[in-house]
Protein backbone atom coordinates (compact mmCIF):
# COMPACT_ATOMS: atom_id res chain seq x y z
CA UNK A 1 0.00 0.00 0.00
CA UNK A 2 0.98 3.61 -0.46
CA UNK A 3 0.25 6.37 2.02
CA UNK A 4 1.15 10.04 2.27
CA UNK A 5 2.67 11.37 5.49
CA UNK A 6 2.27 14.95 6.57
CA UNK A 7 4.95 15.30 9.20
CA UNK A 8 5.50 18.16 11.62
CA UNK A 9 9.11 19.33 11.30
CA UNK A 10 10.60 21.63 13.88
CA UNK A 11 14.34 22.21 14.19
CA UNK A 12 14.39 22.99 17.89
CA UNK A 13 12.31 24.07 20.88
CA UNK A 14 12.14 27.69 19.79
CA UNK A 15 12.08 27.16 16.03
CA UNK A 16 8.80 27.64 14.19
CA UNK A 17 7.36 24.38 12.95
CA UNK A 18 6.06 23.42 9.52
CA UNK A 19 4.53 20.41 7.80
CA UNK A 20 6.45 18.44 5.19
CA UNK A 21 4.81 15.86 2.97
CA UNK A 22 6.49 12.51 2.28
CA UNK A 23 5.29 9.56 0.26
CA UNK A 24 5.48 6.13 1.86
CA UNK A 25 5.38 3.62 -0.98
CA UNK A 26 5.29 -0.18 -1.03
CA UNK A 27 4.28 -0.52 2.58
CA UNK A 28 3.20 -3.97 3.74
CA UNK A 29 0.06 -4.19 5.93
CA UNK A 30 2.00 -6.27 8.42
CA UNK A 31 4.41 -3.46 9.20
CA UNK A 32 4.10 -1.60 12.41
CA UNK A 33 3.59 2.11 12.21
CA UNK A 34 7.14 2.74 13.40
CA UNK A 35 8.64 0.37 10.82
CA UNK A 36 6.82 2.35 8.16
CA UNK A 37 8.36 5.56 9.56
CA UNK A 38 11.81 3.90 9.52
CA UNK A 39 11.40 3.03 5.85
CA UNK A 40 10.32 6.54 4.95
CA UNK A 41 13.30 7.92 6.88
CA UNK A 42 15.74 5.57 5.18
CA UNK A 43 14.51 6.80 1.81
CA UNK A 44 14.94 10.38 2.99
CA UNK A 45 18.54 9.63 3.97
CA UNK A 46 19.17 8.13 0.53
CA UNK A 47 17.90 11.33 -1.03
CA UNK A 48 20.14 13.40 1.24
CA UNK A 49 17.24 14.79 3.29
CA UNK A 50 17.47 14.95 7.08
CA UNK A 51 15.14 12.20 8.42
CA UNK A 52 12.39 13.26 10.80
CA UNK A 53 12.96 12.51 14.46
CA UNK A 54 10.55 10.16 16.20
CA UNK A 55 11.08 8.57 19.60
CA UNK A 56 10.79 4.87 20.35
CA UNK A 57 12.48 2.34 22.53
CA UNK A 58 10.80 -0.93 23.50
CA UNK A 59 8.45 -1.14 20.51
CA UNK A 60 6.17 -3.38 22.53
CA UNK A 61 4.03 -0.88 24.39
CA UNK A 62 5.82 -0.76 27.72
CA UNK A 63 8.24 2.16 27.70
CA UNK A 64 6.07 5.10 26.74
CA UNK A 65 8.58 6.71 24.37
CA UNK A 66 6.67 6.54 21.11
CA UNK A 67 3.80 8.93 21.72
CA UNK A 68 2.81 11.10 18.77
CA UNK A 69 -0.43 12.50 17.46
CA UNK A 70 -1.65 10.47 14.47
CA UNK A 71 -4.50 12.14 12.60
CA UNK A 72 -5.50 14.05 15.73
CA UNK A 73 -5.50 10.98 17.97
CA UNK A 74 -2.74 10.29 20.51
CA UNK A 75 -1.09 7.00 19.48
CA UNK A 76 -3.60 6.77 16.61
CA UNK A 77 -7.27 6.01 16.98
CA UNK A 78 -6.90 2.38 18.03
CA UNK A 79 -7.99 2.12 21.66
CA UNK A 80 -5.63 0.97 24.39
CA UNK A 81 -2.42 0.76 22.37
CA UNK A 82 0.76 2.80 21.92
CA UNK A 83 2.02 4.01 18.54
CA UNK A 84 4.43 1.07 18.36
CA UNK A 85 1.49 -1.34 18.65
CA UNK A 86 -0.35 0.18 15.72
CA UNK A 87 -0.13 -1.64 12.42
CA UNK A 88 -0.39 -0.42 8.88
CA UNK A 89 -3.35 -2.71 8.23
CA UNK A 90 -5.39 -0.16 10.17
CA UNK A 91 -4.87 2.27 7.29
CA UNK A 92 -5.97 2.06 3.69
CA UNK A 93 -4.10 2.58 0.48
CA UNK A 94 -3.94 6.26 -0.45
CA UNK A 95 -4.55 7.59 3.09
CA UNK A 96 -3.04 10.84 4.19
CA UNK A 97 -1.67 10.52 7.72
CA UNK A 98 -0.87 13.62 9.76
CA UNK A 99 1.89 13.24 12.37
CA UNK A 100 2.32 15.83 15.09
CA UNK A 101 4.20 15.95 18.37
CA UNK A 102 2.38 16.31 21.72
CA UNK A 103 1.55 19.97 22.16
CA UNK A 104 1.73 21.22 25.71
CA UNK A 105 3.74 23.80 27.57
CA UNK A 106 4.90 21.02 29.90
CA UNK A 107 6.27 19.05 26.91
CA UNK A 108 8.51 21.32 24.85
CA UNK A 109 9.37 19.97 21.41
CA UNK A 110 13.00 18.86 21.18
CA UNK A 111 12.91 18.17 17.49
CA UNK A 112 10.19 17.22 14.98
CA UNK A 113 7.97 14.65 16.71
CA UNK A 114 10.09 14.28 19.84
CA UNK A 115 9.09 16.10 23.00
CA UNK A 116 10.80 16.52 26.35
CA UNK A 117 8.73 14.76 29.01
CA UNK A 118 11.04 15.47 31.93
CA UNK A 119 8.24 17.40 33.62
CA UNK A 120 6.82 13.93 34.40
CA UNK A 121 10.12 13.07 36.10
CA UNK A 122 9.74 16.20 38.26
CA UNK A 123 6.31 14.96 39.37
CA UNK A 124 7.73 11.55 40.27
CA UNK A 125 10.65 13.13 42.11
CA UNK A 126 8.19 15.11 44.21
CA UNK A 127 6.74 11.98 45.80
CA UNK A 128 6.31 9.06 43.43
CA UNK A 129 8.29 6.68 45.64
CA UNK A 130 8.27 5.38 49.18
CA UNK A 131 10.99 6.37 51.62
CA UNK A 132 12.18 3.07 52.98
CA UNK A 133 15.21 2.46 55.14
CA UNK A 134 17.87 1.02 52.89
CA UNK A 135 19.11 -2.46 53.60
CA UNK A 136 18.37 -5.82 52.14
CA UNK A 137 15.14 -6.21 50.23
CA UNK A 138 12.23 -7.34 52.42
CA UNK A 139 10.90 -10.82 51.88
CA UNK A 140 8.13 -11.12 49.36
CA UNK A 141 4.67 -11.29 50.95
CA UNK A 142 5.96 -9.86 54.23
CA UNK A 143 3.22 -7.24 53.94
CA UNK A 144 -0.02 -8.94 52.99
CA UNK A 145 -2.11 -7.07 50.43
CA UNK A 146 -5.61 -8.28 49.52
CA UNK A 147 -5.79 -9.49 45.94
CA UNK A 148 -8.51 -7.02 44.97
CA UNK A 149 -6.41 -4.11 46.24
CA UNK A 150 -3.28 -5.38 44.54
CA UNK A 151 -5.21 -5.64 41.27
CA UNK A 152 -6.37 -2.03 41.35
CA UNK A 153 -2.91 -0.81 42.34
CA UNK A 154 -1.54 -2.82 39.46
CA UNK A 155 -4.00 -1.25 37.03
CA UNK A 156 -2.64 2.13 38.09
CA UNK A 157 0.93 0.91 37.85
CA UNK A 158 0.35 0.02 34.20
CA UNK A 159 0.91 3.70 33.32
CA UNK A 160 3.95 3.95 31.05
CA UNK A 161 4.34 7.72 31.35
CA UNK A 162 3.81 8.30 27.65
CA UNK A 163 2.00 11.62 28.01
CA UNK A 164 -0.94 10.76 25.75
CA UNK A 165 -3.29 11.87 28.51
CA UNK A 166 -1.79 15.36 28.43
CA UNK A 167 -1.77 15.38 24.64
CA UNK A 168 -5.42 14.37 24.44
CA UNK A 169 -6.62 16.80 27.08
CA UNK A 170 -7.95 20.09 25.70
CA UNK A 171 -6.38 21.71 28.79
CA UNK A 172 -3.06 19.84 28.66
CA UNK A 173 -3.76 18.54 32.15
CA UNK A 174 -1.64 15.71 33.56
CA UNK A 175 -4.22 14.47 36.04
CA UNK A 176 -4.44 10.94 34.67
CA UNK A 177 -0.69 10.36 34.82
CA UNK A 178 -0.28 11.92 38.25
CA UNK A 179 -3.28 10.15 39.73
CA UNK A 180 -2.08 6.79 38.40
CA UNK A 181 1.36 7.33 39.87
CA UNK A 182 -0.24 8.29 43.18
CA UNK A 183 -2.70 5.41 43.24
CA UNK A 184 -0.10 2.71 42.62
CA UNK A 185 1.44 3.67 45.97
CA UNK A 186 -1.54 5.04 47.87
CA UNK A 187 -3.63 1.91 47.36
CA UNK A 188 -1.20 -0.39 49.16
CA UNK A 189 0.01 -0.52 52.77
CA UNK A 190 3.57 0.47 51.89
CA UNK A 191 2.35 3.79 50.56
CA UNK A 192 0.24 4.77 53.58
CA UNK A 193 2.65 6.61 55.90
CA UNK A 194 3.37 9.28 53.27
CA UNK A 195 0.03 9.20 51.50
CA UNK A 196 -1.20 12.76 52.04
CA UNK A 197 2.23 14.32 51.95
CA UNK A 198 2.76 12.61 48.62
CA UNK A 199 -0.50 13.76 47.07
CA UNK A 200 0.15 17.40 47.95
CA UNK A 201 3.74 17.31 46.71
CA UNK A 202 2.92 15.61 43.43
CA UNK A 203 -0.19 17.65 42.66
CA UNK A 204 1.59 20.92 43.40
CA UNK A 205 4.47 19.93 41.11
CA UNK A 206 2.04 18.83 38.41
CA UNK A 207 0.37 22.22 38.52
CA UNK A 208 3.67 23.97 37.84
CA UNK A 209 3.74 22.43 34.38
CA UNK A 210 0.27 21.48 33.28
CA UNK A 211 -3.28 22.72 32.89
CA UNK A 212 -6.23 21.83 35.05
CA UNK A 213 -8.74 19.03 34.66
CA UNK A 214 -12.23 19.91 33.45
CA UNK A 215 -13.46 16.31 33.48
CA UNK A 216 -13.80 15.83 29.74
CA UNK A 217 -12.55 12.25 30.01
CA UNK A 218 -10.45 12.44 26.83
CA UNK A 219 -7.35 11.18 28.67
CA UNK A 220 -8.99 7.89 29.58
CA UNK A 221 -10.01 7.33 25.96
CA UNK A 222 -6.49 8.13 24.71
CA UNK A 223 -4.49 6.19 27.29
CA UNK A 224 -2.67 3.20 25.77
CA UNK A 225 -3.04 1.45 29.12
CA UNK A 226 -6.73 2.37 29.57
CA UNK A 227 -6.07 3.94 32.98
CA UNK A 228 -9.41 5.00 34.46
CA UNK A 229 -10.35 8.51 35.53
CA UNK A 230 -11.54 6.94 38.80
CA UNK A 231 -7.97 7.51 39.92
CA UNK A 232 -8.40 11.24 39.28
CA UNK A 233 -11.35 11.30 41.66
CA UNK A 234 -9.26 9.44 44.21
CA UNK A 235 -6.46 11.97 43.83
CA UNK A 236 -8.85 14.90 44.24
CA UNK A 237 -10.34 13.35 47.34
CA UNK A 238 -6.94 12.69 48.89
CA UNK A 239 -5.73 16.20 48.07
CA UNK A 240 -8.76 17.74 49.75
CA UNK A 241 -8.35 15.42 52.72
CA UNK A 242 -4.70 16.30 52.97
CA UNK A 243 -5.69 19.94 53.24
CA UNK A 244 -8.68 19.69 55.59
CA UNK A 245 -7.96 16.81 57.95
CA UNK A 246 -5.60 16.86 60.86
CA UNK A 247 -2.87 14.85 59.26
CA UNK A 248 -1.08 14.09 62.48
CA UNK A 249 -4.18 12.39 63.81
CA UNK A 250 -4.55 10.48 60.55
CA UNK A 251 -1.19 8.96 61.37
CA UNK A 252 0.37 10.88 58.50
CA UNK A 253 3.47 12.89 57.95
CA UNK A 254 2.19 16.44 58.38
CA UNK B 1 8.69 20.76 67.44
CA UNK B 2 7.02 20.05 70.77
CA UNK B 3 4.69 17.28 71.72
CA UNK B 4 1.79 19.69 72.00
CA UNK B 5 1.87 21.06 68.51
CA UNK B 6 3.75 22.60 65.67
CA UNK B 7 4.49 26.32 65.87
CA UNK B 8 2.64 28.21 63.16
CA UNK B 9 5.10 29.10 60.47
CA UNK B 10 5.47 32.82 60.01
CA UNK B 11 4.70 34.29 56.65
CA UNK B 12 2.53 31.37 55.61
CA UNK B 13 -0.62 32.33 53.76
CA UNK B 14 -3.92 31.68 55.50
CA UNK B 15 -5.11 28.14 54.98
CA UNK B 16 -8.04 28.92 52.68
CA UNK B 17 -5.95 31.16 50.44
CA UNK B 18 -3.34 28.46 50.27
CA UNK B 19 -5.94 25.85 49.34
CA UNK B 20 -7.60 28.06 46.74
CA UNK B 21 -4.26 28.84 45.11
CA UNK B 22 -4.07 25.29 43.79
CA UNK B 23 -6.02 24.29 40.70
CA UNK B 24 -7.44 21.21 42.43
CA UNK B 25 -8.58 23.53 45.24
CA UNK B 26 -10.24 25.82 42.70
CA UNK B 27 -12.06 22.89 41.16
CA UNK B 28 -13.27 21.91 44.63
CA UNK B 29 -14.55 25.45 45.14
CA UNK B 30 -16.26 25.26 41.74
CA UNK B 31 -17.92 22.00 42.75
CA UNK B 32 -19.09 23.25 46.14
CA UNK B 33 -20.42 26.54 44.78
CA UNK B 34 -21.90 24.57 41.88
CA UNK B 35 -23.84 22.41 44.33
CA UNK B 36 -25.17 25.53 46.09
CA UNK B 37 -26.20 27.08 42.77
CA UNK B 38 -27.76 23.81 41.59
CA UNK B 39 -29.83 23.65 44.75
CA UNK B 40 -31.00 27.18 44.18
CA UNK B 41 -31.80 26.62 40.50
CA UNK B 42 -33.94 23.64 41.39
CA UNK B 43 -35.84 25.32 44.24
CA UNK B 44 -36.35 28.44 42.12
CA UNK B 45 -37.86 26.41 39.32
CA UNK B 46 -39.96 24.32 41.69
CA UNK B 47 -41.28 27.37 43.57
CA UNK B 48 -42.30 29.06 40.35
CA UNK B 49 -44.43 26.09 39.36
CA UNK B 50 -46.97 27.73 41.69
CA UNK B 51 -47.85 29.95 38.76
CA UNK B 52 -50.00 27.01 37.66
CA UNK B 53 -51.98 26.95 40.91
CA UNK B 54 -53.98 30.08 40.09
CA UNK B 55 -55.66 32.18 42.80
CA UNK B 56 -57.37 31.31 46.09
CA UNK B 57 -60.87 32.38 47.16
CA UNK B 58 -59.66 35.84 48.14
CA UNK B 59 -58.12 36.36 44.71
CA UNK B 60 -54.51 36.05 45.93
CA UNK B 61 -52.37 34.17 43.43
CA UNK B 62 -50.50 31.18 44.88
CA UNK B 63 -47.20 32.39 43.46
CA UNK B 64 -47.63 35.86 44.96
CA UNK B 65 -48.44 34.26 48.30
CA UNK B 66 -45.30 32.16 47.98
CA UNK B 67 -43.25 35.29 47.19
CA UNK B 68 -44.54 36.92 50.36
CA UNK B 69 -43.64 33.80 52.33
CA UNK B 70 -40.07 34.07 51.03
CA UNK B 71 -39.85 37.61 52.34
CA UNK B 72 -41.22 36.55 55.72
CA UNK B 73 -39.10 33.42 55.98
CA UNK B 74 -37.17 33.30 59.25
CA UNK B 75 -39.63 35.51 61.12
CA UNK B 76 -39.98 36.04 64.04
CA UNK B 77 -36.37 35.02 64.76
CA UNK B 78 -35.11 37.30 62.00
CA UNK B 79 -36.61 40.58 60.86
CA UNK B 80 -38.62 40.53 57.64
CA UNK B 81 -36.55 39.91 54.47
CA UNK B 82 -33.42 39.26 56.59
CA UNK B 83 -33.31 35.62 55.59
CA UNK B 84 -33.83 36.60 51.99
CA UNK B 85 -30.87 38.95 52.09
CA UNK B 86 -28.60 36.45 53.82
CA UNK B 87 -29.60 33.99 51.16
CA UNK B 88 -28.88 36.48 48.39
CA UNK B 89 -25.47 37.19 49.92
CA UNK B 90 -24.63 33.47 49.95
CA UNK B 91 -25.72 33.17 46.33
CA UNK B 92 -23.68 36.20 45.29
CA UNK B 93 -20.55 34.92 47.01
CA UNK B 94 -21.03 31.47 45.44
CA UNK B 95 -21.51 32.90 41.97
CA UNK B 96 -18.53 35.23 42.28
CA UNK B 97 -16.28 32.40 43.49
CA UNK B 98 -17.57 30.06 40.79
CA UNK B 99 -16.78 32.60 38.10
CA UNK B 100 -13.44 33.61 39.56
CA UNK B 101 -12.29 30.01 39.77
CA UNK B 102 -13.48 29.33 36.22
CA UNK B 103 -11.68 32.42 34.96
CA UNK B 104 -8.43 31.61 36.75
CA UNK B 105 -8.50 27.99 35.55
CA UNK B 106 -9.19 29.09 31.98
CA UNK B 107 -6.07 31.26 32.06
CA UNK B 108 -4.00 28.36 33.38
CA UNK B 109 -5.39 26.06 30.72
CA UNK B 110 -4.77 28.48 27.86
CA UNK B 111 -1.14 28.78 28.98
CA UNK B 112 -0.80 25.02 29.12
CA UNK B 113 -1.65 24.60 25.42
CA UNK B 114 -0.44 27.72 23.62
CA UNK B 115 -0.24 26.07 20.21
CA UNK B 116 -3.18 24.07 18.91
CA UNK B 117 -2.94 20.87 16.93
CA UNK B 118 -3.03 21.46 13.21
CA UNK B 119 -4.84 18.28 12.28
CA UNK B 120 -8.52 18.37 13.16
CA UNK B 121 -8.85 17.03 16.65
CA UNK B 122 -11.51 14.37 16.87
CA UNK B 123 -12.80 14.14 20.41
CA UNK B 124 -13.81 10.71 21.59
CA UNK B 125 -15.76 11.42 24.75
CA UNK B 126 -15.68 15.17 25.41
CA UNK B 127 -19.14 16.40 24.46
CA UNK B 128 -20.69 19.63 23.31
CA UNK B 129 -21.63 20.56 26.87
CA UNK B 130 -18.19 20.00 28.35
CA UNK B 131 -16.43 21.95 25.62
CA UNK B 132 -18.76 24.95 25.78
CA UNK B 133 -18.88 25.46 29.56
CA UNK B 134 -17.08 28.79 29.25
CA UNK B 135 -19.47 30.08 26.61
CA UNK B 136 -22.61 28.80 28.24
CA UNK B 137 -21.36 30.23 31.53
CA UNK B 138 -20.83 33.72 30.14
CA UNK B 139 -24.23 33.77 28.41
CA UNK B 140 -25.93 32.50 31.56
CA UNK B 141 -24.28 35.28 33.58
CA UNK B 142 -25.58 37.90 31.14
CA UNK B 143 -29.01 36.30 31.36
CA UNK B 144 -28.99 36.25 35.18
CA UNK B 145 -28.18 39.97 35.29
CA UNK B 146 -31.01 40.72 32.87
CA UNK B 147 -33.34 38.38 34.74
CA UNK B 148 -32.67 40.23 38.02
CA UNK B 149 -33.33 43.59 36.35
CA UNK B 150 -36.47 42.17 34.75
CA UNK B 151 -38.18 40.26 37.54
CA UNK B 152 -36.46 41.11 40.84
CA UNK B 153 -35.58 44.80 40.57
CA UNK B 154 -38.04 45.52 37.80
CA UNK B 155 -36.02 48.14 35.93
CA UNK B 156 -36.03 46.12 32.70
CA UNK B 157 -39.69 45.15 33.01
CA UNK B 158 -42.26 47.19 31.06
CA UNK B 159 -44.86 47.07 33.87
CA UNK B 160 -43.31 46.03 37.16
CA UNK B 161 -45.36 45.91 40.36
CA UNK B 162 -43.44 44.90 43.47
CA UNK B 163 -44.75 41.67 44.96
CA UNK B 164 -47.06 40.79 42.07
CA UNK B 165 -44.97 37.99 40.66
CA UNK B 166 -47.59 36.58 38.33
CA UNK B 167 -48.34 39.98 36.86
CA UNK B 168 -44.63 40.70 36.33
CA UNK B 169 -44.02 37.36 34.66
CA UNK B 170 -46.90 37.99 32.27
CA UNK B 171 -45.65 41.50 31.52
CA UNK B 172 -42.18 40.13 30.80
CA UNK B 173 -42.94 36.98 28.82
CA UNK B 174 -45.53 38.50 26.55
CA UNK B 175 -42.64 40.32 24.87
CA UNK B 176 -41.40 37.78 22.28
CA UNK B 177 -37.73 38.90 22.39
CA UNK B 178 -37.57 38.51 26.16
CA UNK B 179 -39.28 35.14 26.08
CA UNK B 180 -36.92 33.86 23.39
CA UNK B 181 -33.85 35.06 25.29
CA UNK B 182 -35.27 33.41 28.40
CA UNK B 183 -35.84 30.11 26.59
CA UNK B 184 -32.40 30.06 24.94
CA UNK B 185 -30.68 30.95 28.22
CA UNK B 186 -32.52 28.22 30.10
CA UNK B 187 -31.57 25.62 27.53
CA UNK B 188 -27.97 26.75 28.04
CA UNK B 189 -28.45 26.44 31.80
CA UNK B 190 -29.44 22.84 31.16
CA UNK B 191 -26.43 22.26 28.90
CA UNK B 192 -24.15 23.76 31.56
CA UNK B 193 -25.72 21.53 34.23
CA UNK B 194 -25.42 18.47 31.98
CA UNK B 195 -21.64 18.68 32.30
CA UNK B 196 -21.36 20.48 35.63
CA UNK B 197 -23.59 18.21 37.67
CA UNK B 198 -21.55 15.23 36.51
CA UNK B 199 -18.18 16.91 36.74
CA UNK B 200 -18.68 17.95 40.35
CA UNK B 201 -18.64 14.32 41.47
CA UNK B 202 -15.14 13.90 40.06
CA UNK B 203 -13.90 17.21 41.46
CA UNK B 204 -15.18 16.31 44.92
CA UNK B 205 -13.72 12.84 44.58
CA UNK B 206 -17.14 11.19 44.87
CA UNK B 207 -16.41 8.09 42.92
CA UNK B 208 -17.72 4.64 43.65
CA UNK B 209 -18.35 1.80 41.22
CA UNK B 210 -21.73 1.30 42.95
CA UNK B 211 -23.04 4.64 41.79
CA UNK B 212 -20.66 5.76 39.04
CA UNK B 213 -23.07 4.95 36.18
CA UNK B 214 -25.73 7.05 37.92
CA UNK B 215 -23.66 10.21 38.02
CA UNK B 216 -24.23 11.01 34.35
CA UNK B 217 -27.89 10.08 34.64
CA UNK B 218 -28.28 12.35 37.61
CA UNK B 219 -26.81 15.24 35.60
CA UNK B 220 -28.93 14.50 32.54
CA UNK B 221 -32.16 14.21 34.52
CA UNK B 222 -31.38 17.32 36.58
CA UNK B 223 -30.67 19.28 33.39
CA UNK B 224 -33.82 17.97 31.75
CA UNK B 225 -36.06 18.81 34.70
CA UNK B 226 -34.67 22.33 34.97
CA UNK B 227 -35.07 22.98 31.24
CA UNK B 228 -38.61 21.58 31.09
CA UNK B 229 -39.74 23.41 34.23
CA UNK B 230 -38.29 26.78 33.34
CA UNK B 231 -39.10 26.76 29.64
CA UNK B 232 -42.68 25.79 30.42
CA UNK B 233 -43.35 29.23 31.94
CA UNK B 234 -43.10 31.43 28.83
CA UNK B 235 -44.61 28.69 26.66
CA UNK B 236 -47.65 28.32 28.93
CA UNK B 237 -48.09 32.06 29.09
CA UNK B 238 -48.06 32.19 25.29
CA UNK B 239 -50.49 29.32 25.09
CA UNK B 240 -52.78 31.18 27.49
CA UNK B 241 -52.67 28.40 30.10
CA UNK B 242 -51.75 30.77 32.91
CA UNK B 243 -55.09 32.18 34.05
S1 LIG C 1 -1.95 7.67 32.21
FE1 LIG C 1 -2.00 6.57 30.25
S2 LIG C 1 -1.82 8.21 28.71
FE2 LIG C 1 -1.14 9.10 30.67
S3 LIG C 1 1.07 8.81 30.73
FE3 LIG C 1 0.17 7.03 31.76
S4 LIG C 1 -0.04 5.47 30.14
FE4 LIG C 1 0.29 7.45 29.09
S1 LIG D 1 8.20 2.27 21.87
FE1 LIG D 1 7.91 1.70 23.97
S2 LIG D 1 5.79 2.05 24.23
FE2 LIG D 1 6.03 2.37 22.10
Amino acid sequence: MDVTLKVWRQDGPEAPGRFETYEATDISDHMSFLEMCDIVNEKLVERGIEPFSIDSDCREGICGMCGIMINGHPHGDQLGTATCQLHMRKFSDGDEIVLEPWKATGFPVIRDLVVDRSSFDRIIEAGGYITVPTGSAPDANMVPVPKAVADVAFDAAACIGCGACVAACPNSAAQLFTSAKLAQLNMVPQGQPERYDRVVAMVDTMEEFFGSCTNHGECEAACPKSITIDFIAMMNKDYIKAKFKNRRLLGQKA
Amino acid sequence: MTATGTPTKKGQRPFLVEFYSSAVGKKWVMAVTGIIILGYVFVHMFGNLKIYLGADDLGVYAIDHYGEWLRELGEPLLPKTAFLWIFRAVMTVSIVLHIHAAYALTIINRKARPQKYQAPREYLVANYASRTMRWSGVIILAFVLFHLADLTIGSANPDFITGEIRHNMLASFTQPAVAIFYIVANILVGVHIFHGAWSLFQSMGWNNPRFNPWRKWFAAVFAGVVIIGNVSFPLSIWAGWVG
